[in-house]
């Protein structure tokens, strides 16, 4: 009865869909107050239905209802209740419910938080998200329905596969869907502008705060599942750009230009035409993202077993939408008139570089990650891009945008002086070299280019903070007034620095991880060693462990450096019952931010077991890039002048709601 | 500036960036990407000893050996098989009789010396590659997985 409930709310969610993407669409053009207040409440609806339907999925789950499909293809009565909640949506059609809650969830947002928001557009933002929730509740009830009863029911489930079992998925898939989702609100912003013919600065101070929450989470999201991946995965790769990480990274490089560019458009009312078409392409390569993912037309580690016509669905969606945006942009772009006047070398000139790199680095990965795809389909070949394709054209425009990072902020609105930048960084650039010189003869060996990565990280991490100390005139002024002046800065200042730095931070993991790691494969019995940069390890003990559904053939270690005990750890192979399927989990230790990374492999005939050791040089500083990131993100949507939020224009602001 | 000179500036910048990425995709398409090989193929037409490949197809039962840190095996489509050695830990779900895509270099001797072995990651799913592989010899039946 539950799960019929849940579908019944889900019909009446599309239903309410629908309305809102036809009733405030006429009143806006109708100028008619009553129909265009219809979006309201039916924005909030929609989350209160799709709530309910999540809600009633997830409890089939908790007291394991195994008369109902999903439940029996992706549960276990003896799973541990974490998992069986999170297992709601670690499948096909959970997760796209967990899709719509999300979009419900920003559509709702905009109800309620946009209050203040001229009229017209804000009916006009929610009949564009009333369309992609009818779009993809469609989807869901005629493609991927959850809810699907079977008599008679089976007495036990078929477990959620194993390597889902692990916290990781109760973070990252909601993550990275609160940042794709996200980016839907930049959309529906953009579409209502060329519907509406207009566009302000005050658009801009809109969108941005949407886009920031949405970069924040999806920055989050990417770093998680990375995270995820080295860990459960087994080999200790922490990217492999897979077609399903560039579907992520693709909405994140567009999202980021996009938040660069709102930020011209909100200061000098320059680059409309070109950050409406942002808005537009952030939320296409979410979409594709979602149909990469959910279609499997590419072999990838998050491929679920695929049913073709949920493809041509996906398919069918994100033509409409790509299409039917791209054509209205085409038809109305013209009528949104270009702002203010900028030199080449100016702050507006530097975040177009950015934005130019940006978006090429996206088409790098768009056209290495689709290429095999319409190769297949042309001539038949099938072919494999990776990571050295993406080595070779992502790596030197990722760069070439690295080494511009720190002079952005130091160039002046309008006209910069680039001498003047460049001299704020002279010490930036030498703590670059001299670090860069350190680590090269610390770490010896490694390919000549790593120490020079490494330096280019530090000079973006340093040089991060390059405004701050010219803002604050540290060393300059006495440290109590400098500290006073640091206070008064606004805090989207220190927000950029913070995910500048973050930037520089991730660059220096990703060089030093790749460069400087080692490892070693070896047989071991109980008492044998394996030595692998400095460190000895000691197998102890091999041994089987009991839990509630799986078994663990865990083997327990003693590190050794120098002959004295610097730490124990633990790796396993674990068996779950349920599939009779293993996975590995490795032992991690940290020695500051390296990491050793033990992996068990087949026991052999003698005995013996095989063991692979890696020390990952620096790993964990690409996760604290990207948290460093997320937090210059945050810090930046507290700043005042995008909290308040109002356009400048409004005679009496009304007071928004406290967050 | 005028108006139209940092247009020209602009359309001057936008052009290299875009000739440079257009350069560097080119260059890395003709050095960087592996094609992909069903054993039939690599027995009918095999490839220069130093090719790299992608193979994909079953593992054939009874074939695998453990020798010290190296694993052999033949990867068949149920035609033809190619043997491949392999240095490293293989991942969880590798099975004899099961799909894997392995990628690497083709030796003299005609067997693939692989640096990495992909096994699937859920036991409903096969990789499509190697569907294809199957389906190609007639060993496919839909549904059976």
């Amino acid at each position: 009865m539950i799960a019929e409930c849940g579908h019944y709310a889900l019909v009446l969610a599309l239903a309410l869909a629908l309305v809102q993407g036809v009733v405030p669409f006429i009143g806006a053009r109708r100028n008619d107050a009553a129909l265009m207040g219809v979006g309201e409440g039916t924005a909030t609806g929609q989350l209160v239905f799709i709530g309910a339907a999540f809600a009633a999925l997830s409890w089939a789950y908790v007291v394991s209802d195994f008369s109902v499909l999903n439940v029996i293809q992706n549960s276990h009565s003896s799973k541990p209740l974490i998992y069986k909640l999170t297992g709601v949506w670690g499948n096909h059609e959970g997760s796209m419910l967990l899709w719509v809650l999300i979009l419900a969830v920003f559509g709702a947002a905009v109800a309620v938080f946009g209050r203040n928001l001229p009229p017209v557009l804000k009916a006009d933002v929610l009949a564009v998200q009333g369309w992609i929730g009818a779009a993809f509740l469609i989807f869901i009830l005629f493609a991927s329905n959850p809810f699907v009863r079977v008599a008679p029911a089976p007495f036990e489930g078929q477990d959620l596969n194993p390597l889902l079992q692990d916290p990781g998925l109760a973070v990252h898939p909601p993550l990275l869907y609160l940042g794709y989702v996200g980016f839907s609100i930049a959309f529906a912003f953009a579409v209502a502008a060329l519907i509406e013919g207009r566009i302000d600065a005050a658009w801009a101070r809109w969108v941005r705060p949407w886009t920031l929450g949405a970069w924040i989470f999806l920055t989050l999201g990417i770093a998680m599942g990375s995270y995820w991946a080295y860990y459960e995965l087994g080999w200790g790769g922490f990217w492999f750009w897979d077609p399903v990480e560039n579907a992520s990274l693709m909405p994140w490089l567009a999202g980021t230009a996009l938040l660069h560019s709102a930020l011209v458009m909100e200061k000098r009312e320059a680059l409309k035409v070109w950050t409406v078409l942002l808005a537009i392409l952030t939320f296409s390569f979410s979409l594709l993202g979602t149909f990469l993912v959910r279609s499997g037309v590419l072999t990838s580690v998050h491929a679920f077993a695929v049913d073709p016509l949920r493809g041509s669905f996906i398919l069918v969606i994100l033509a409409l939408f790509v299409g039917g945006s791209l054509t209205l942009y085409a038809a109305r772009a013209s009528s949104l008139r270009q702002g203010g006047l900028f030199a080449p070398i100016s702050r507006e000139g530097a975040l177009v570089l950015n934005n130019l790199l940006l978006t090429t680095a996206a088409a790098t990965v768009f056209v290495g990650t689709l290429y095999p795809l319409a190769l297949e389909a042309l001539t038949g070949g099938k072919i494999s891009v990776g990571a050295p394709f993406f080595n070779a054209t992502f790596g030197p425009l990722a760069m070439a945008l690295l080494i511009a990072v720190p002079f952005g902020p130091l160039l002046a609105w309008k006209r910069g002086d680039l001498f003047w930048a460049a001299q704020r960084l002279w010490f930036a650039a030498g703590a670059a070299l001299l670090g860069g010189a350190g680590t090269w003869l610390y770490e010896r060996g490694g390919p000549a280019l790593a120490p020079l990565g490494f330096a280019l990280g530090l000079f973006v991490l340093v040089g991060a903070f390059a405004e701050l100390v010219e803002r604050t005139r540290l060393f300059r002024i006495p440290l109590g007034d400098s500290l006073r002046r640091a206070r008064g800065l606004p805090r989207a200042q220190w927000g950029s620095a913070f995910a500048h730095a973050g930037l520089g931070i991730t660059l220096m993991g990703i060089v030093a991880a790749t460069s400087w790691s080692a490892e070693q494969i070896e047989a071991l019995k109980p008492g044998g060693t394996i030595a692998v940069a400095g460190k000895e390890l000691t197998l102890d003990s091999i041994g089987p462990r009991h839990a509630e559904n799986y078994v663990d053939l865990a083997a327990r270690f003693t590190i050794r450096e120098g002959g004295t005990v610097v730490g124990h750890v633990e790796s396993a192979k674990r068996t779950f019952a349920a599939r009779q399927m293993t996975t590995t989990e490795a032992g991690l230790v940290s020695f500051g931010p390296s990491q050793l990374y033990v992996s068990l492999g087949d026991v052999q005939d003698d005995g013996s077991i095989a063991v692979r050791v890696q020390w990952k040089s620096w790993v964990l500083l690409i996760w604290g890039g990207a948290l460093f990131m997320a937090f210059g993100g945050v810090l930046s949507l507290a700043d005042r002048r995008l909290r308040v939020g109002a356009p400048k224009r409004a005679r009496n602001a009304i007071p928004v709601p406290a967050e | 500036m005028t108006r139209k000179g940092r247009r020209l500036v602009l359309i001057a910048v936008a052009g290299v960036v875009l000739a440079s990425a257009v350069g560097l995709i080119l260059n890395a398409l003709n050095d960087t990407i592996v094609f992909f090989r069903a054993p039939t193929e690599i027995a009918e037409k095999p490839p220069q000893p130093g090719t790299r490949v992608r193979l994909g197809g079953l593992v054939k039962a009874g074939s695998v050996h453990r020798d010290g840190k190296t694993v052999t095996f033949v990867v068949t489509d149920g035609k033809s098989g190619v043997p491949v050695s392999y240095a490293g830990l293989l991942p969880d779900l590798f099975r004899e009789g099961q799909g894997v895509v392995t990628e690497g270099s083709i030796q003299a001797d005609g067997h693939l010396a692989a640096d990495s072995v992909l096994a699937k990651h859920d036991e409903t799913y096969m990789p499509k590659e190697v569907v294809d592989a199957l389906k190609a010899q007639g060993r496919w039946k839909e549904g059976e997985q």
